[in-house]
């Protein structure tokens, strides 16, 4: 394989690797102050892509796009609001089988909504022929902002969490639920938080990933399997675990078009899953000491 | 013997039903009867396994896809290229080949239904057994998105290969003689047959559930749903019961498949899609979880208004919202709210039974 191949393949990579990452860190939020996965979190990747493009017949690319990550983290709190915060010590069974519901609602409503047609926002910079030359390789500026804007949302989330106080608060409400209570916090509002700061990375993903990968009304379902893989295999709860997995897997996946058909490229993440899933459920990043405290 | 009793009713049920639909004139409707039949023996499987052994499986479309495929691309795809072959010439000389003609009067030599049907459920409870394994450690949300993963594997599978039929399915699967007289197959002609034959096999394995659910087995896997390390300590071998458990709803799934698929003629991709495990699972959780019964009511009646076309684009939409409202307001299925409001009054009743809140 030539470098220049070789760059290419690794800059797809690294592209699709940050979205994973940023969809497993939207996983984690959720799962840190709830213990629930929420099944239906690549469907708001989908709805910040679909809101920015409808958005975008009326008000400039920065303010449409500005308008759909606020807009879906306001479906996020709605969600969150009208499904989960009334229910008391929900099952895990009951919670898996509502947050898959929500996504099939999402996703029909979408459908109803904006049809089954590929849709896409406008390249940010220049158009889809625009390239800029790296090692050789010809990688379109998107690539870059795709990167960049998951490097920038990773690095103030960390801020947020360590610095501001609604974030340690939602540290707080993950580490010890009930003495959080007795600080006088309330860990409900903490657990609506979470589905709106995960909403709202998940659609800014969804805004900067649309002119490379497209958006559709049933994109959701894969990216939720390919971030829940992320999560996993960087230890579930492990957001620098789930910045090295979602670039472990995206460049994985990058590579392996040049060995097995694209069909399969699916597979590929799904059997990583089975396989770490079976062998080492803890991730290859976590802890085994904390992973004994979940239950697998 | 009591509980099989009430099986009664119900076969009277099916009767009147056929009787009905002869004298009004709507025979049609045995059409979708049958289908609804068919799916539902894969839901009173799902049942055992969701309710009792309390296992949560969002891949019970790839099973039922394992099935109907590997039946409908063996009684279909002609071995002729390969009539050469030793392992063909093994299965010539064993009886289980048929030779005829196509449409085009070509040679035409494929495996006949009844080896192909035992040799697709074979498959799916060896791939149960190879996958329930590892996966069936798990719990929660990682067995939850280990079998949709699996799911989806199948899904692509059946996507991406040539042999069974990529994107188009297989259609033009031949009738199943099961013995003298009895054929699967969906000609109008044969349809009163096929609706009684589909809900014989429904009742069967209802029957056969109901038997073992009562036995050693069944208390066995409620004491697992209870409580896994209690139902360890009690002497139960849980990793065997839950795979047994796997693989009978396994094995009830790719049934199914493969009735379905020689009843309908064909199959294609969107049998093994996730939206039909999560309309699966979702049926099971209306019917009640653990309640056999209910899931087969709910199977039969769900599954034919959706065949009829009542719920029109809205179908899956549907699906998804019986999922959420139940799971908010019913976790134990739509019949136990009628249960419900008895026990209400048996609480007035000044002896507690039970440290349940």
């Amino acid at each position: 394989m030539s470098t220049e191949l070789f760059v290419q393949y690794l800059f797809a990579g690294i592209t699709y690797g940050s979205i994973y990452a940023i969809v497993a860190i939207g996983f984690n939020i959720i799962y840190n102050t709830t213990g629930i996965i929420n099944f239906a979190q690549g469907e708001f990747v989908m709805l910040g892509g679909m809101i920015a493009i409808s958005l975008l017949s009326f008000l400039p690319l920065p303010a449409a796009i500005a308008l759909a990550v606020l807009l879906t983290m306001i479906i996020g709190a709605l969600i969150e609001i009208i499904f989960i915060r009334w229910l008391k010590n929900p099952s895990v069974l009951r919670m898996i089988i509502i947050t898959i519901g929500i996504s099939i609602l999402t996703r029909e409503a979408a459908v109803h909504i904006w049809g089954e047609n590929i849709r896409a926002l406008p390249y940010f910079v220049g158009n889809e022929i625009t390239t800029i030359g790296i090692m050789g390789a010809r990688i379109s500026p998107q690539v870059l902002w795709v990167v960049g804007v998951c490097g920038v949302m990773v690095a103030v989330l960390h801020l947020f969490f360590r610095t501001t106080s609604v974030g340690r608060e939602m540290r707080a409400c993950a580490a010890n639920r009930l003495a959080t209570i007795l600080c006088g916090i309330n860990p409900r509002n903490m657990v609506t938080f979470s589905f709106v700061l995960s909403a709202g990375m998940g659609a800014l993903a969804g805004c900067v990933m649309s002119p490379i990968t497209y958006s559709q009304y049933d994109m959701g379902t894969g990216l939720a399997i390919k971030g829940f893989t992320v999560a996993i295999l960087g230890g579930l709860g492990n957001s620098g675990g789930a910045v090295a997995a979602g670039l472990l897997l995206g460049i994985i996946e990058a590579f392996s078009v040049s060995v097995v058909p694209l069909a399969f490229q699916d597979a590929i993440a799904i059997t990583i899953l089975l396989l770490i899933l079976f062998v080492r459920p803890h991730g290859i990043f976590g802890s085994g000491e904390a992973a004994r405290l979940k239950a697998f | 013997m009591k509980r099989i009793l009430a099986i009664l009713p119900l076969l009277a049920a099916v009767v009147l039903v056929q009787l009905l639909t002869t004298w009004t004139g709507t025979q049609f409707y045995l059409t979708q009867m049958t289908m609804a039949a068919y799916y539902s023996l894969l839901i009173i499987g799902l049942c055992v396994l969701m309710g009792y052994a309390g296992q949560i499986s969002l891949g019970h479309a790839g099973f039922f896809a394992i099935g109907g495929y590997l039946s409908a691309a063996l009684t279909t795809r002609s071995l002729v290229p390969f009539k050469e072959a030793a392992l063909v010439r093994l299965l010539d000389s064993c009886g289980l080949l048929h030779a005829g003609k196509d449409l085009y009067g070509a040679e035409l030599l494929v495996v006949t239904p009844w080896a192909a049907a035992v040799f697709a459920v074979l498959v799916a409870a060896l791939i149960a057994v190879a996958i329930g394994i590892p996966v069936l450690k798990l719990k929660g949300h990682y067995l939850a998105m280990a079998t949709l993963g699996f799911g989806i594997i199948i899904y692509r599978l059946v996507l991406a290969t040539p042999w069974f039929g990529e994107a188009d399915g297989i259609s033009g699967v031949p009738p199943f003689h099961l013995f003298s007289g009895v054929t699967v197959s969906g000609e109008s002609s044969v349809r009163i047959m096929n609706y009684y034959l589909a809900w014989g096999v429904l009742l069967s394995g209802l029957v056969l559930l109901i038997n073992l659910m009562q036995s050693r087995i069944g208390r066995a896997l409620r004491a697992i749903h209870g409580s896994e390390e209690a139902a360890d300590a009690m002497g139960v071998n849980i990793a065997r019961f839950k795979l047994q458990t796997f693989v009978l709803s396994a094995v009830f799934a790719a049934i199914a498949g493969v009735l379905l698929t020689h009843y309908n003629g064909g199959i294609g991709p969107s049998e093994a899609g996730v939206m039909k495990s999560v309309r699966y699972v979702a049926i099971v959780a209306v019917g009640g979880m653990a309640h056999l019964w209910g899931a087969m009511f709910m199977g039969v009646l769900l599954n034919f208004l959706s065949l009829r076309g009542v719920f029109g684009s809205y179908d899956d939409a549907v699906f998804g919202l019986i999922l959420i409202v139940i799971m908010l307001f019913a976790p134990d299925g739509i019949l136990s709210l009628l249960a419900g409001r008895k026990k209400k009054a048996a609480t007035v009743q000044p002896v507690q039974q039970d440290g349940e809140a």
